[in-house]
């Protein structure tokens, strides 16, 4: 890819001190990000995602939280700024949409002041400029009556009404970077799509680069340019979206792709699931985090993978199975059907 | 906006109404109790009773006995006092009533600047030590019953240390109207107005610290920072204009029960006659006029005082506006 790199991580650590020791919730995460492209984070709740996007925006302010490493945005590290450097970077240079529209936004104001708030926050410009260019984002985002609709407030919307509003907010400054974290978790799925599909048409239209943060791979895999699969804190595979959905190399990933219910394929009996829970951030096994729950476990996986180059170039993953004999367990373990059938 | 505010006034003449009917069975009807007798006071002549009879319509059926007892009230005003030798009641409560007013105006502007000041600072410093000093201090404010505050800060300034400079200025115990002589006014109120804030200032700066961090962790709160806002603009603009609504509807109960004669404590203390002096005034003297004058009056304050507060609550959250 030729785009600049435009965020890079560098082997972000995040803990949080309790009561119970020490909670390890991001664990040597490095990712990268150019101009224009679409980052997909996947992974189940608790596995660090949100956390990691949220140590970027350094929005934590947990006086236990701990970071380490390094998060260059255009040759800055962002965790040496100064608290009014990072300020003055939310919001314009990168924005941040959450899971849930419901509370993410102020009950007490009306939408269209609190969308010129943020540009007001970064920009020199009139209450008045503020308040059209709030019209004009609504309008952007598909709210119909925007102008009427500006001064409504936000117990006036419905939960997709208000995820527009939330992404209009976001791209009212033109960030380079924006970040959706489970844009769509919150909201049911005719609901979902349509605002997919608008993530999509801002990316297009502004050239944006988006970090799109979910558990659903089915949301990812036709608006990702990369895919990162993160699993207890660690990325566990890494690649272009191709590689991942077609030629994926850890056995959690084969998981995720095989809770997907699909439409292409002869329907399953049960939708496949993948067993137990994740382990508990406060004692991690010293191998594989993923050692307890996977099918394909044998002796290497007590000793910890490293996320390495092994398919190709750009295609990283953390499992110590062989390739040859992944290709025959993957079709298996995402597909169960398939066997039955030949059976 | 205009027709909620138009429903909720008369909603509030409807309980007025109500009020007064309750007040009025409650002294008139009350089964076993003749209305004259209480009236009239202490060990009243018959003739005293029978012109008490007459004048209210005692024998009367009862709505006219409520009518002419409303229109001695409202009207003509003309309700006397007969444990008092004729004073007429509700002239009495109106002649009371600037004291009062100007008590407790004061000390709700001390209480609300405090109380804010207390609840940011505190939910600010959480996790240092100043947040459960303050904390302390204001349970301590809290705790510290008014009459003694009171009598201690007569103690000082009016005993002992009066001739030093420290509280020369303190003049002696009374009200003086603010028409008479403003500086005097001020000078006389400005003990009670600490002493009447004291609990309201740790009570409300207690609570302010509650929501003012339970806000904190709200997810607009958060999408407030992510907006890029200064720390500043998301406490001020986001927390504590969110916050403030609790504290605006317990403003609103507490200040209209203290015009209402609640500051009865305070008024007696500094020997300010006002309405809760006046209160405790007819309850030792079982002046039932009087007493029957100022629970109507204190009423209808507060049924007033909760209109408003409903109101400012509409203008504060959106939310429970209708639409």
């Amino acid at each position: 890819m030729t785009a600049e790199t435009l965020l890079e991580v560098r082997d972000l650590k995040v803990s949080f001190r309790t009561e119970d020791g020490l909670i390890q919730a991001v664990d040597g995460v490095s990712l990268s990000l150019s101009e224009g492209e679409t980052l997909g984070i996947v992974g189940e709740s608790g596995s660090g995602k949100s956390v990691t996007m949220m140590s970027v925006m350094r929005l934590i302010n947990d006086p236990n939280a701990h970071f380490e490493g390094e998060v260059v945005y255009k040759g800055r590290d962002l965790m040496k700024l100064t608290r009014d450097q990072m300020r003055k970077i939310r919001g314009s240079g990168i924005a941040m949409i959450f899971q849930d529209p419901m509370t993410s936004l102020n009950p007490v104001y009306r939408i269209g002041w609190q969308i010129a708030e943020q540009i007001q926050a970064h920009e020199q410009i009139s209450k008045r400029a503020a308040r059209a260019r709030a019209v004009e984002l609504l309008t952007a985002v598909g709210i119909p009556h925007a102008a009427e609709r500006v001064d409504n407030y936000p117990h006036q919307f419905s939960g997709g009404m208000r995820q527009r509003v939330m992404i209009a907010m976001a791209i009212s400054c033109n960030p380079d970077i924006l970040i959706a974290d489970e844009p769509t978790t919150a909201l049911d799925v005719t609901i979902q799509a349509q605002i997919l599909s608008l993530i999509r048409k801002l990316k297009n239209d502004f050239g944006t680069a988006v970090v799109l943060i979910t558990h659903d791979m089915g949301v990812v895999a036709d608006l990702a340019d990369k895919i990162a699969v993160m699993y207890a804190g660690r990325i566990v595979e890494q690649g272009d979206r191709r590689d991942v959905f077609y030629d994926a190399q850890h056995p959690y990933t084969w998981g995720l792709l095989g809770s997907i219910a699909r439409l292409d394929r002869p329907k399953p009996r049960r939708l496949s699931t993948i067993p137990g829970l994740p382990p508990s951030l406060l004692r991690l096994p010293p191998g594989c985090a993923f050692g307890d729950r996977c099918a394909h476990r044998f002796d290497r996986c007590d000793e910890r993978p490293a996320l390495l180059a092994k398919v190709g170039d750009g295609h990283l993953d953390a499992c110590h199975l062989d390739i040859e004999k992944k290709k025959e367990l993957r079709e298996t373990t995402i597909h169960p059907e398939l066997i039955e059938e030949a059976k | 906006m205009l027709t909620f505010i138009v429903r909720r006034l008369l909603w509030t003449v409807l309980v007025m109404f109500v009020i007064t009917v309750v007040v009025f069975i409650i002294f008139f009807k009350t089964p076993g109790v003749d209305p004259a007798r209480a009236i009239a006071g202490r060990s009243p002549n018959p003739q005293t009773l029978a012109e008490i009879r007459a004048q209210l319509g005692l024998n009367r059926p009862f709505p006219i006995e409520y009518g002419i007892m409303m229109k001695k009230l409202f009207i003509t005003r003309d309700l006397v006092s007969y444990s008092n030798q004729g004073v007429r009641v509700v002239q009495e409560i109106f002649a009371a009533t600037p004291a009062t007013l100007s008590l407790v105006f004061g000390a709700a502007v001390l209480w609300v600047v405090l109380a804010i000041a207390v609840g940011i600072a505190a939910a600010l410093l959480k996790g240092t030590i100043f947040d459960p000093l303050l904390m302390v201090v204001a349970l301590i404010g809290v705790s510290a019953p008014v009459f003694w505050v009171g009598q201690l800060a007569n103690m000082i300034s009016q005993g002992g240390l009066h001739g030093t400079f420290l509280f020369s200025w303190v003049p002696p115990l009374g009200y003086t109207p603010f028409t008479q002589s403003p500086a005097l006014w001020f000078k006389g109120l400005v003990l009670p107005w600490i002493t009447l804030s004291l609990l309201y200032i740790g009570f409300y700066g207690r609570v302010l610290r509650a929501n003012l961090i339970e806000t904190q962790n709200e997810d607009f709160i958060r999408t407030a920072r992510a907006k890029g806002l200064t720390e500043r603009r998301v406490l001020m603009r986001h927390n504590v204009r969110t916050s403030m609504i609790t504290f605006v509807s317990l403003f609103g109960l507490d200040f209209g029960a203290l015009v209402a004669g609640g500051a009865l404590l305070t008024e007696v203390v500094f020997g300010i006659h006002g309405v809760g002096f006046l209160t405790y005034q007819a309850l030792t003297n079982l002046d039932l006029p009087t007493i029957m004058a100022t629970t109507v009056y204190g009423a209808f304050f507060i049924v007033l005082v909760n209109a408003l507060v409903d109101i400012g609550y509409a203008w504060l959250d959106p939310r429970v506006r209708p639409t």
